[in-house]
């Protein structure tokens, strides 16, 4: 199994901050070719390549950019949304920090394509040290022409400034993170509208993932064709995955869209160490999927994941061995999104904790199989009835958990249910 | 126009309309709590969802525009089941108080409960959020009981340009606090009690006096009221009658049954302020003083403008309040002619306002030796008292106000709607300045709820131009124009709530559509009145000559005029 590095391709191989290093290893050619382009032909050519978001939704890019090219008004937006909260994620800070110009790049197209000649960064804010290296990367490319005025002499102007994040996980949805940008709370905004209608100070506004933009420039330079030579018939290209937990070998990785889950923990991540045995893999994030050592044979491709009951996600893989137990794994799941919850819709708010109380019950022996129940009503209603993705998803990781791992929460509840009758017994 | 289907129903109804809009259109009710009929949508209760076909997720039908062709089912078991749960996920977290309560049976969660026929027990330990804010005088913050609809916040900030209602932390423990976690009293609230009017529940209400107008009663007090040109507008509406019923006939008895001695008509003291504020306008336009002059009679706009515009001070009429000015007679004037020793006087107001149970206690407030007003009882407390008096308000007998205050005028009467000063001015300053009748009396360019009113008025060769904000977010607007000198207006009337004082704090819980009904039962009565004008009144013109001398005179500047301070170190942290 190889890694493909495509937007990999100038990690550790040149200097970071360097524009000419940058366009030496031929970047910024996408962003040359763009701009002799119309603008519906730059988007024709993303649509055709298939790029999906590469943040965890897998929205399709070029549907994306068509919605905010269509959107009428003189000011627009293209957003870098660098606020990589998820656990066990690290493929965007290897992007900002060691090839900042591929983002640039995405990014100016992407607005050469909407018709936008401002950009911003909005950066985690646990990633300070990433900032001047950005500033530099900025600076450099605004004096190489890379950026700014009359861009490679054209017509097209298109600057990028940094926003540091707010700090809270929730700021990585799309519409809390305008919210944060303008000075406000971190809370999400219903829709429609969608930020592609009415984003940042209500104009249009395009919100991308650090990954999904450095696919752009790639795709612009050498074509959507070259880009569906790789990955699987439905999927294509490469993908970053963040591989951690108990492996040997974690790190962030490339590899086309589709590559085998099994063979990214065992040749990748180098297996499990110290002679332990794998028990449980989450996908896709803490809100991702929970799945069992049986499931692991699975292509990484969003198209098969999901039907599989995993999730793809931003690509995180994260490996837990038998040394755990899954009922702690699953109230650690909870307890981060108690604390990650921002508290405006009522579903995630309230729902959040009491699924905590829940989990925690079933450790403490007060959950029984009238709890479980419960479990799984909220998990629909919060599913259902959240207002954003976060509150959306929280089921996901609780109800793959609870099914995946079917009897070791039976045997829990088996004893809660046998503890709870003796000590009715000895009340009488 | 597009075609829909709303639980089998076919409708046909405007581009942007919501699913919640189109349904109510259709006879279907769907429940809500964060959504308020005068306020954005903010689609963060989650209780009124719906299913749409073709969509995996249920959506609020609040927030959801409809489309062509679009078919929704507001009722299904999937809906019914999330929506249950989700009110479930509400009461766990919602202080078990209800029969104690004062929204009790006029609560939109109690509404909404008994609307889904939710009778069954809460899964959830009932959670409390800590906190109950006592401290102002006005409004009283209990954070168990806040279901964060956003509601009040979204009043507080947006509406009134206030913010002094913030969420503090987030997920479970996110609640509303003031800015730094300050208490109320201590923060940029101005009492004017739009939170209060915007709450679905019992977590924003007014500050309970009630009690100490009681014990002053059974001391054996004298116990004397003044009631505001508001309160005749909307105390029937407080005990249940239609938007918009007038009667102060029935006011007065329901009072005098409840224990007050004396009941006295605040459309007096309105007509007084104009005399007063007339010169002091005249005075300034003559004399070179600060213009423009603005309306000092709402406590909540002048604590506004003393934290966020302190440099504009100088701009504010000094004349007090209608209330307080009446407060200085009751314990100045009034013993003398009644014989009761001012210190055997409980002197109560009975007010739409919540601000004004601040603007009572304010040190200043004292020119008579004593608190000019003891206390002040809102609409809903009066209402409350009636109740609990075993009055049947509907059926009772018409009494007059008593003398020697009992005659107030038709400019005194519309002092409770926006605009309302500023007609009762106009009425006054255009005859003394003019020295001639006023025919038309209906100046019907400063009525009306649009947010910034202008007019001008010729004065027989002098123009004044002047300028009617209700709301304090219109009100911030118009004096950041002051501020930066591009406003040339003589005369300002600032109300701090929308609509004005019928709009107030301590009336029953509003909306605009009651606001209409109340606006006409105000100019209605002015129309009735045989006196339009204060300077008419008789009993004005007596006070004078027996007492205050001339307006603005040294007895008034002593009893009917006020000073202002610089609040805005409030803002420090």
């Amino acid at each position: 199994m190889e890694e493909v590095r495509v937007l990999l391709r100038n990690v550790d191989r040149i200097n970071p901050v360097s524009a000419v290093d940058y366009m030496n290893e031929g970047g910024y050619e996408g962003l040359k070719k763009s701009l002799w382009m119309s603008e519906l032909d730059i988007i024709h050519e993303i649509t055709e390549s298939t790029l999906r978001g590469r943040g965890g939704a897998g929205f399709p890019t070029g549907i994306k950019l068509s919605h905010a090219h269509n959107a009428r008004s003189k000011n627009k937006f293209v957003l870098c949304n660098a606020d990589e909260g998820e656990p066990g994620t690290n493929k965007d800070r290897i992007l900002l920090s060691k090839d900042p110009n591929s983002i640039f790049e995405g990014m100016a197209i992407a607005a050469r394509a909407i018709g936008a000649d401002k950009g911003y960064i909005y950066l985690r804010a646990e990633y300070p040290y990433i900032v001047p290296i950005l500033e530099q990367a900025l600076e450099n490319a605004r004096e190489a022409g890379c950026l700014g005025d009359n861009i490679f002499g054209s017509e097209f102007s298109f600057d990028i400034e940094i926003r540091p994040g707010g700090g809270a996980y929730v700021c990585g949805e799309e519409s809390a993170m305008i919210e944060s940008m303008e000075g406000k709370r971190g809370e999400p905004r219903f829709r429609p509208p969608y930020p592609t209608v009415q984003g940042l100070f209500q104009e249009p506004t395009a919100v991308f993932n650090v990954e999904t933009l450095a696919n752009i420039g790639p795709i612009m330079y050498r074509g959507a064709d070259w880009y569906k030579t790789m990955g699987t018939k439905k999927s294509h290209g490469t993908k970053l995955y963040t591989i951690s937990g108990n492996v040997r070998n974690k790190g962030v990785y490339e590899y086309e869209v589709g590559v085998n889950l099994k063979d990214l923990i065992y040749e990748a991540g180098g297996g499990i160490p110290d002679g332990r045995k794998l028990l449980a893999v989450q996908t896709g994030g803490t809100a991702g999927a929970i799945i069992n050592k049986h499931q692991i044979n699975m292509p990484m491709d969003p198209a098969y994941v999901a039907d599989s009951g995993g999730s793809m996600g931003a690509g995180d893989v994260l490996v837990i061995d038998n040394t755990n137990d899954i009922v702690d794994i699953l109230d650690n799941v909870l307890s981060f999104f108690v604390h990650e919850s921002c508290g405006k819709c009522t579903p995630c708010r309230e729902g959040s904790m009491r699924l905590y109380q829940l989990a925690s019950g079933i450790i403490d022996g007060t959950t029984t199989s009238e709890g479980m129940e419960n479990i799984r009503e909220l998990c629909e209603t919060m599913r259902l009835a959240s207002l954003c993705g976060l509150g959306q998803s929280v089921p996901i990781p609780v109800l793959s958990c609870l099914d995946n791992f079917r009897e070791i929460f039976d045997e829990y509840i088996v004893r809660n249910e046998k503890n709870k009758k003796i000590a009715a017994g000895g009340a009488k | 126009m597009v075609q829909i289907v709303i639980d089998g129903q076919e409708t046909e109804v405007e581009v942007g309309t919501t699913i919640l809009e189109a349904a109510k259109k259709v006879g279907v009710k769907i429940p809500t709590l964060c959504h308020h009929p005068d306020q954005a949508v903010k689609a963060n209760c989650r209780i009124c969802v719906v299913e749409i076909e073709g969509q995996k997720l249920l959506q609020p039908s609040c927030s959801f525009p409809v489309w062509e062709g679009m078919v929704v089912r507001t009722n299904t078991p999937k809906v019914q089941r999330v929506r249950s749960n989700v009110l479930e996920l509400i009461l766990a977290h919602h202080a078990q108080e209800c029969l104690f309560c004062s929204r009790n049976g006029n609560c939109e969660l109690q509404e909404v409960t008994q609307d889904m026929h939710f009778t069954r027990e809460v899964r959830y330990t009932n959670e409390t959020r800590h906190g109950k804010d006592e401290s102002s005088p006005s409004v009283v913050r209990d954070t168990n009981k806040c279901i964060l609809c956003g509601r009040c916040s979204y009043v507080c900030d947006k509406i009134q340009s206030v913010g002094a209602l913030c969420k503090e932390g987030r997920g479970f423990s996110t609640k509303l606090s003031s800015a730094y976690g300050k208490d109320l009293a201590d923060s940029t609230c101005t009492n004017c009690g739009q939170c209060i009017q915007a709450c679905p529940v019992g977590a924003l209400t007014i500050h309970d006096d009630t009690e100490h107008v009681y014990e002053a009663m059974e001391a054996g007090k004298h116990v004397i009221a003044q009631v505001a040109p508001a309160v005749r507008i909307t105390i029937a509406e407080a005990l249940g009658e239609n938007p918009g019923t007038v009667n102060k006939g029935r006011l007065v008895t329901a009072m005098k049954r409840v224990g007050f001695d004396k009941v006295f008509d605040t459309d007096f003291s309105a007509d007084l302020t104009i005399m007063e504020e007339g010169h002091e306008l005249l005075n300034r336009l003559q004399n070179g003083g600060t213009l423009p002059m603005v309306t000092s009679c709402c406590p909540a706009w002048i604590k506004f403008c003393e934290t966020s515009f302190p440099e504009e001070l100088p701009h504010l009429s000094t004349c007090k309040s209608p209330q307080q000015m009446f407060g200085a007679l009751l314990k100045t004037w009034y013993p003398e002619r009644s014989g009761v020793y001012p210190k055997d006087i409980y002197s109560v107001s009975i007010m739409p306002c919540t601000a004004k149970k601040f603007e009572c206690v304010r040190p200043e407030m004292n020119s008579s030796g004593y608190q000019d007003v003891d206390k002040v009882i809102t609409v809903q407390e009066l209402a409350n008292m009636i109740c609990a008096a075993g009055i049947n308000f509907a059926d009772l007998p018409e009494t007059e106000f008593d003398s020697p205050f009992g005659l107030g005028t038709g400019a005194g009467e519309i002092f409770g709607a926006t605009g309302g000063v500023m007609e009762a001015a106009l009425r006054t300053v255009y005859e003394v300045v003019t020295g001639e009748e006023l025919e038309d009396v209906d100046f019907n360019a400063v009525r009306g709820f649009e947010g910034i009113k202008e007019a001008s008025v010729d004065l027989k060769g002098i123009e004044v131009k002047v300028a009617i904000a209700h709301g304090l977010g219109n009100a911030r607007k118009l004096m950041n124009a002051v501020k930066a000198g591009e406003a040339d207006y003589h005369f300002i009337e600032v109300m701090a709530c929308p609509g004005g004082c019928i709009g107030g704090g301590g009336n029953p819980i509003k909306n605009w559509k009651k606001m209409e009904k109340r606006l006409e039962g105000v100019y209605a009565e002015d129309k009735k009145l045989p006196i339009r004008k204060s300077h008419e009144n008789p009993y004005i013109q007596k006070i004078y000559n027996d007492f205050l001398g001339e307006p603005l005179g040294e007895q008034s500047h002593k009893l009917l005029h006020t000073t202002y301070i610089d609040r805005s170190d409030i803002f420090k942290s």
